[in-house]
């Protein structure tokens, strides 16, 4: 795992993506945050009932995955979510250290932009700010930048093996979503609640 | 031979039965002072598992994850917390039709002397409405029970949002 941010691989998140779903087994819940980081999942595996496409609500899927680890102790749960996305709900992140959620882990997709709105700079870029310098400040102890695909997948062996919460920062490119989520939110509820009824 | 006296009812006690008899385990708030003694009651009932968050959105986002993976929640916060909800009431819970429930204390009316708060109070309600989120508010002791009861009922029963107003004639209201 890596600390700072100046030896980091740029990725791609819809690459990552589909390594992620390929390294889960157990019916993990995964919570994709709005805009690209839902597209990416829904193009990885659109028929996997416990993605879960948050189609508003911008910087919520942190917390909606938390509250998904507090429900069900024994699933993982994945939260994927924007740079831009977490920097407008930074505080949810003392929320998952204060409750210790053990089984919860951020995935934090940052490349600097809001890449859906036309790809204006954060202010985060500019200033230099570092995400999983603040995850740690803010109680996350397993926070660290994943310097490439092998270190991303021994994190995220990691967040399945051992107890959290964990932060997983990954630098990517600028790429747009692969595709798009129908906008079916009571669909999208249906399936995850069912799947969600299934034990692990 | 004389029964020993029940302790008087409450608001915040009869909050806190409904919450248990509708199954709600899961109490976020952002704190509030008139809301105090309904969040002790609930962090001293292990019941619960209750918890501040950072900002009433955030609350709305776990409570509702909580709810989809079979944990019912409510949400506690004052009327400028709830002010800062729209968009996420109408994006998520609405949206997807997730029963989260809400308690509000009602702050900005019937005395207030901050005019920012008596502003914001006024938007309360209309937001509730332009969503259809049914809310009622909850003025009188011996109403409150069924009122807080068959209101969280309905939420789960029909699967959307639903809003406890607590009234500055029910609470005391702040000093």
């Amino acid at each position: 795992m890596t600390d700072t941010t100046g030896n980091l691989h740029v990725m791609n998140r819809a690459a990552l993506t589909k390594r992620l779903l390929a390294g889960l087994g157990n019916r993990e819940a995964v919570i994709g945050g709005i805009g690209n980081s839902n597209w990416d999942l829904w193009a990885a595996d659109k028929a996997r009932g416990e993605n879960f496409y948050m189609l508003g609500s911008m910087g919520l899927a942190a917390p909606i995955a938390m509250g998904v680890a507090i429900a069900q102790p024994k699933r993982r749960v994945f939260a994927l979510e924007g740079d831009g996305s977490l920097l407008m709900q930074l505080g949810c992140l003392s929320t998952i250290a204060a409750q210790g959620v053990r089984n919860l882990c951020v995935i934090v997709w940052d490349n600097g932009i809001y890449q859906i709105t036309g790809g204006q700079g954060t202010p985060a870029r500019t200033s230099g700010t570092d995400i999983v310098a603040i995850a740690r400040a803010s109680g996350i102890a397993k926070a660290a930048w994943a310097a490439d695909e092998a270190e991303f997948d021994a994190l995220v062996a990691r967040a399945l093996t051992t107890d959290g919460p964990h932060l997983i920062g990954v630098k990517i490119d600028n790429e747009p979503g692969r595709d798009q989520t129908d906008r079916d939110p009571i669909r999208f509820r249906e399936t995850f609640m069912r799947a969600m009824a299934q034990p692990v | 031979m004389t029964s020993p006296a029940e302790p008087a009812p409450t608001w915040h006690g009869i909050l806190r039965q409904a919450f248990k008899d509708n199954d709600v385990r899961l109490v976020t708030y952002v704190p509030d002072n008139v809301l105090r003694p309904l969040i002790e009651g609930c962090h001293a009932d292990p019941f619960f598992t209750t918890f501040p968050c950072v900002r009433e959105e955030e609350a709305v986002g776990v409570v509702t994850g909580a709810t989809m993976a079979g944990m019912r929640g409510v949400v506690l916060m004052q009327t400028s917390g709830f002010a800062t909800l729209p968009n996420v009431l109408a994006s998520l819970p609405v949206a997807f039709q997730v029963p989260v429930v809400m308690v509000v204390s009602e702050r900005g009316t019937m005395g207030e002397f901050n005019p920012g708060q008596a502003i914001v109070c006024r938007t309360m309600r209309p937001i509730l409405d332009s969503m259809g989120i049914e809310h009622h508010t909850m003025a009188r002791l011996d109403e409150a029970a069924f009122m807080a009861d068959r209101t969280i009922r309905q939420a789960f029963a029909t699967r959307w949002p639903a809003c406890l107003i607590i009234s500055p004639l029910l609470s005391g209201a702040r000093k």
